[in-house]
């Protein structure tokens, strides 16, 4: 038995590693190429707020394309079938074009350099350093999560030792990110958005090809399971749930689409951090817009695989632990790829996985270096001391990521642990950030109140469930009714405060609430253009997300 | 900390705020041609298509077999090449600094 290999451990050869070693050669020319531009903090940590909207765009859903993502997605294509597109049309897109048309002009305009910096001139320094805190913990925790999963598959694919991948990978991530900053981080986000598809697409039309194409594929799903995978909205109306998510489309609507997801993708630091690095508040506001295009699309590259995979596959999700849902692709890639493809899409999941510890690291230096050190560490020092810091938080943010690792492998199930960590940080977050930009009179002790409250909600209804002191259905509507007790108790607590304490001068607020935002009074040149106005954009995207979930009703 | 990077943000002074505006300027013009990633991009993925598409064009029937009767690398290789040349033409007939959008 010594010898047995597992099924999923791929047949790869000399090109496979070849085009493979390529792939990090492109990686790390990148950092060494972003090294000698870099000269300030702002170009370490923002890119010096220079880079155009198409990369910004893409960068931005590149940081959310990590691996776990892919795997995880095709996971829930295999389980959930076309249900899984909840993520991306009401999920992902709405709360990018969200982010793009209202949000942005307050981020962007008001020059803050990250999320926590904006609560600090809402409201005051506890708020600022609540968040900053729980962003830093959380931020280096997904990091390592990450980096734990990319060990598992370099372990599944290849037979490398667990802990000999979690070190290549760190390393490679550490040389571009504190060579090249985000410049690097991103130009390498951008890339990995071409191979990550360049690895999927062909994976996607060679199975389709194989199960007799859309038609067939239903017909052979059909011979393996009684659920319906190709709807999107049969079956989920209130007391009448007949779906495989287990949700109504109360809390699809309100706990993913509206918490979770806006929480996510309007205040998480480091998707918001791309947009922030654009070169003007047009482009700021274009980035997650160009990004929902892309991204409208991507669940036919994650769904159809787990599809393909569940018709295909004999056991896909049974008690062979090489056989779970989230092999869905590695098995896929060994069932249909020849070597040369192969390393294409050895390469694509390898920096999926890359990118999403880069985008974590990147964002948690920053924290690290403008929220917690330069305020409440070591104020008043040069620019070359808090650039060399953020080099510094780097090497350490990922030396922690590696201990934490280790952590994560005795956890059973990293998607139940990442779900958990993002319902207890982002979806207070957006509670309060929501309320404090519509509503003036909101003060800053609400805004750490109703944080601190919103995060204990969470928690309430996390444990409450897995300790059955209530039911709350199936894992993923317990997720979403965790999100809206988060939102619900956080803005409930931040109203309550807010009679009770002093608000801010309203001078102090100008460029960070409604009606006060600091826009340019006249438009650019390059935003006359009718495809660049965001509005075009955002209703170009809105509309097509509509075509596409009537069509797979 | 030197105040050329830390833009106040309620902005109280205009002259201050010009000033600001006018160092973003230039560095973002200064970082615009930090390097073409469409070169780069365009650069991998010939290296790719060229790979492939030797791949495929060796390919044993037995392979072909494997991947549901099709000639992935082959296909994926020329894939690759049209988006090569697309990023190429891009980079080369609109370089940095001519186009605001690159």
């Amino acid at each position: 038995m010594v010898f047995a290999q597992s099924e999923v451990r791929l047949d790869t050869n000399l090109v496979d590693y070849a085009i493979l070693a390529i792939y990090f050669v492109a990686v790390l020319g990148i950092g060494f190429a972003a090294k000698r531009y870099i000269k300030t903090s702002l170009d370490y940590f923002l890119s010096g707020r220079s880079l155009p909207a198409w990369i910004t765009g893409l960068a931005f859903i590149s940081a959310n394309l990590g691996a776990l993502e892919v795997l995880g997605m095709a996971a829930n294509g295999a389980q959930y079938g076309v249900y899984t597109v909840h993520y991306y049309w009401i999920g992902a897109v709405p709360a990018m074009v969200f982010l793009g048309i209202v949000m942005m002009p307050f981020y962007y305009g008001s020059k803050v350099r990250s999320v926590p910096e904006y609560l600090r001139l809402r409201f005051n320094k506890p708020t600022h350093l609540f968040n900053a805190l729980t962003f830093a913990f959380a931020t280096v925790l997904i990091a390592g999560v990450n980096l734990y999963a990319l060990a598992l598959v370099l372990k599944l694919m290849l037979g490398w030792p667990i802990l000999l991948g979690i070190v290549v990978a760190a390393v490679v991530v550490l040389a571009y990110i504190t060579l090249g900053g985000l410049s690097s981080a991103i130009y390498n986000e951008v890339l990995q958005f071409f191979v990550i598809l360049a690895a999927l697409i062909p994976l996607t039309i060679v199975g389709l090809h194989d199960v007799g194409g859309w038609d067939g594929l239903k017909e052979a799903v059909a011979g393996q399971t009684d659920e319906n995978l190709f709807n999107s909205w049969e079956g989920t109306a209130v007391g009448n749930v007949e779906n495989p998510l287990g949700a109504s489309w109360v809390p699809i609507v309100f706990g993913l689409g509206f918490v979770l997801s806006f929480g996510y993708w309007t205040t998480n630091f480091a998707e918001v951090q791309r947009a922030l690095s654009a070169k003007s508040l047009s482009a700021a506001r274009r980035t997650p817009l160009i990004g929902a295009f892309p991204k409208v699309f991507i669940p036919a590259v994650t769904i159809i695989p787990g599809l393909v995979a569940l018709a295909t596959i004999p056991g896909l999700g049974g008690d062979d632990p090489d056989k779970e849902y989230n092999n869905a692709i590695p098995l896929l890639m060994n069932e249909y790829l020849p070597n040369g493809m192969l390393g294409i899409a050895l390469a694509g999941l390898l920096a999926a996985f890359m990118a999403g510890v880069a985008a974590n690291v990147s964002a948690f230096n920053t924290v690290v270096t403008y929220d917690l050190w330069e305020p409440y560490v070591r104020s008043g020092k040069s620019d070359e001391y808090y650039l060399r810091f953020g080099r510094i938080a780097t090497v350490t943010g990922i030396v922690i990521g590696i201990g934490t690792a280790l952590i994560a492998s005795g956890y059973n199930n990293i998607m139940d642990y990442i779900q958990l960590l993002f319902s207890f940080f982002n979806a207070p977050l957006f509670a309060t950030f929501i309320i404090g930009m519509y509503w003036k009179r909101m003060t800053p002790w609400a805004g750490l109140w109703g944080l601190v409250a919103g995060t204990l909600g969470a928690a309430v209804a996390h444990y409450g469930n897995s300790w059955e002191v209530f039911d709350l259905g199936s894992p993923q509507a317990a997720a979403f009714w965790g999100a809206i007790a988060a939102f619900v108790a956080d803005a409930v607590v931040t109203v309550i405060v807010s009679m009770f304490t002093t608000p801010k001068p309203i001078e102090e607020l100008q460029g960070l609430v409604h009606g006060m935002a600091n826009l340019p009074d006249e438009l650019t040149a390059e935003e006359k253009v009718w495809y660049r106005k965001p509005s075009t954009l955002a209703i170009g995207v809105l509309g097509l997300v509509l075509v596409l979930s009537i069509i797979f009703w | 900390m030197s105040d050329s990077t830390d833009a106040s943000p309620t902005g109280d002074e205009h002259i201050e705020q010009s000033e600001q505006a006018e160092i973003d300027a230039q560095r973002a013009a200064k970082a615009a041609r930090l390097f073409d990633i469409r070169r780069l991009i365009g650069g991998l993925f010939l290296i790719y298509g060229v790979i492939l598409v030797v791949l495929g064009l060796g390919e044993s029937d037995a392979s072909i077999a494997k991947s549901a009767d099709l000639n992935v690398n082959l296909y994926s290789g020329l894939g690759m090449l049209a988006l090569s040349a697309c990023f190429l033409a891009w980079a080369f007939l609109r370089p940095l600094g001519d186009d605001p959008e690159v």
